[in-house]
């Protein structure tokens, strides 16, 4: 007895609360894995933002600020390191690299960020991977600027464009240094992290742009000329340092903690990506339970449509009994039914997930930095859906027990 | 009753005793019935008089709590529940008073749906016709005016005769033994009745099946070869109101 193909043929008879409860099912699979697809991805799409560097140092404050605004470029810093302070701790034993860091104004939205040359040759990102360009070279001369991938695509630049920088970091800036426009001399290959967002000029430029600026405010006369000697900064943001070894990363960061002329902060990136993550995952689990009751609401209501119609159905069990059907035929038919529904809502799910997942993509990724690709499900969201058909074969064993008393009521025939 | 020497006992009661609860009264007390192979038999009885509990206990879906039950060679009473299932589905044929077909199954389905269930009933309607579908053909053919209805079609539009036409054939699928019709033509007006019992009775004399023919209305008795009133069978019960 092919059970499957007679519970096809009931539900298509009751095709309207079918689709409805497959569209249910689907709903809530898209949901609990698409929470699912945006937290795993998010998560090593955040653990891969930075690489290589073994301590960033900052201006005395939380490590998490630190490293939301010297990595993902998100916030500002309270205060800055005084240039004397930063080449003092550069030069220091162990110390292979620094990079400097300048933030502090902006591109239309997007952050610029001042660095130094060494910035394109040792910055890494995700499995120990370097910058590298799409085109162009990094920035020779004071007015030049490196464009991440974002930033080129949606602003539509290209190799030689004029870059405006604002003042201060809105999207929407009064002060501009319009006196003072940049060229693009690159644009970065697209790296997934917060690099693709940023305009990188020289720590020069952003001090050339500054000149004649007092705060926020243009100076009225341009009194002074660019010069070599005011093109060295005073402070900068952040610095990123590489070491020699490893083993004297504790030492260099008690060192630097304790820095005596002004307060200085070193944190490990490894370790505060870790904490800033555990912070995330409070919302990340909110999420996935939320998704969980969407899927219980999703069941509860196909089980509420399964009894309901359970009724009207019993004159149909008992014609399949008078044919020969066993109770476990009847069973196994509302099983089967219950099965079928929740087997077709997963599939819709994962072909409205991915279907999402492709429409969104670029949207996604241009909004959120985040870059979530096509791929299979992995053992964690098969598991997943396996469980939810578990769940629903239980489900579907409520009104199969009802049909099954129903029908020891009944018989052959219904006394109505 | 000399001849049921050389005819097998198709159905056998023997002392009956059943109540659908525990502390309910005995729907069937002491009931007795004997039913040989080709024998056309028509009880009669009033409803309420047990003949629905009768008919669920020779269909082997209930077993009495005393006496014994003896169903185209097999005892009932020994048989488990799932066994009792398989020998309802190979051997025995019903039709009802109405409502007999699934409605979300076509009227070729519907015929075919003891098929799915009986494999015995499969390979005979298989070695008849060459295939199960064909065989409904040809039952329907003969019971339905050739060529009138596609019988892909849903039973729901179908007249309340032509329903029990398509349960007559999906009784006859497969040359059960026993066929079982529970007030099959009450439903119907006089000119459906007259030519459903035609076409019943032409059918049992092609496929020599048993008929049990339950029904409170004497108009056909004289068809058949024996009349059983269930007072007889069941002379102890007092009917329930």
């Amino acid at each position: 007895m092919n059970l499957r193909l007679l519970a096809q043929k009931s539900l298509k008879s009751r095709r309207s609360t079918a689709i409805l409860t497959i569209v249910s099912i689907a709903v809530s699979v898209l949901l609990l894995l698409g929470v699912e697809k945006i937290r795993v991805n998010a998560q090593s799409s955040f653990a891969n933002t930075i690489s290589g560097t073994d301590l960033i140092v900052g201006a005395r404050s939380g490590s998490i600020q630190l490293l939301l605004y010297s990595v993902f470029r998100i916030g500002n810093a309270t205060n800055n390191i005084s240039w004397s302070s930063y080449q003092d701790i550069a030069q220091q034993k162990g110390v292979k690299w620094t990079i400097p860091i300048s933030l502090g104004d902006s591109h239309r939205g997007f952050r610029v960020m001042g660095t130094s040359r060494d910035y394109f040759s040792v910055y890494q990102y995700g499995e120990k991977r370097n910058l590298e360009f799409a085109s162009g070279i990094q920035f020779e001369g004071v007015f030049d600027a490196v464009i991440g991938s974002e930033v080129a695509a949606s602003l539509n630049y290209a190799i030689g464009d004029q870059v405006i920088i604002a003042h201060g970091t809105g999207s929407a800036s009064f002060a501009q240094h319009k006196d003072k426009p940049f060229v693009i001399s690159g644009i970065l290959q697209h790296t997934g992290t917060p690099v693709d967002r940023t305009v990188h000029v020289s720590l020069a430029g952003i001090e050339a742009m500054h000149v004649n600026w007092q705060g926020a405010v243009k100076k009225r006369k341009a009194s002074k000329a660019l010069t070599k000697s005011n093109l060295q900064p005073e402070s900068i943001t952040a610095f990123l340092v590489g070491l020699d070894s490893k083993i004297v990363s504790f030492k260099m960061q008690r060192y630097i903690n304790n820095y005596a002329a002004e307060p200085l902060l070193a944190i490990f990136p490894g370790i505060a990506l870790h904490e800033l993550w555990s912070l995330m995952s409070v919302a990340e689990n909110a999420l996935l339970i939320i998704s969980l009751f969407v899927v219980v609401a999703a069941l509860t209501g196909m089980l509420a449509v399964s009894l309901a119609g359970l009724n009207e159905r019993r004159r149909e069990v008992a014609i399949l009994r008078s044919v020969g059907a066993s109770h476990w035929h009847i069973m196994g038919l509302l099983v089967t039914e219950t099965v079928l529904l929740t087997l077709t809502g997963i599939l819709l799910g994962l072909i409205l997930l991915y279907s999402s997942i492709w429409i969104a993509q670029p949207i996604i990724e241009q909004n959120y930095g985040l870059f979530i690709p096509v791929t299979a499900p992995n053992i964690r969201e098969l598991s997943m859906v396996c469980m939810l058909l578990i769940t629903s074969f239980m489900v579907g064993l409520v009104p199969a027990y009802c049909a099954y008393k129903n029908s020891l009521a009944d018989g052959m025939s219904i006394r109505s | 009753m000399t001849e049921s020497v050389s005819k097998p006992t198709l159905i056998e009661l023997n002392n009956v005793d059943f109540a659908w609860h525990a502390q309910a009264n005995l729907t069937i007390k002491s009931a007795n019935l004997c039913v040989e192979e080709h024998d056309h038999v028509f009880i009669r009885g009033a409803s309420g008089s047990g003949k629905s509990t009768l008919l669920n206990i020779i269909g082997g879906i209930i077993t009495p709590q005393q006496g014994g039950v003896e169903i185209v060679g097999h005892d009932f009473c020994q048989l488990k529940e799932l066994q009792r299932d398989r020998v309802r589905a190979d051997h025995i044929g019903f039709i009802f008073q109405q409502f007999n077909l699934i409605p979300y199954l076509s009227i070729l389905e519907n015929v075919t749906l003891p098929c799915r269930f009986s494999k015995l009933r499969r390979e005979n309607a298989i070695q008849r016709s060459g295939s199960v579908t064909a065989e409904a053909l040809y039952l329907l053919n003969r019971l339905y005016a050739k060529g009138q209805f596609s019988f892909q079609r849903k039973t729901g539009e179908l007249s309340v005769g032509q329903q029990q036409r398509v349960a007559a054939a999906r009784a006859l699928i497969g040359q059960p033994q026993l066929i079982i019709a529970d007030e099959p033509t009450s439903s119907l007006d006089y000119d459906a009745r007259e030519a459903f019992m035609g076409l019943l009775f032409d059918e049992l004399k092609l496929s020599g099946s048993t008929l049990l023919y339950v029904s409170h209305d004497p108009t056909h008795q004289h068809l058949f070869d024996r009349v059983v009133d269930m007072s007889v069978i069941n002379p102890h019960h007092e009917a329930v109101l």
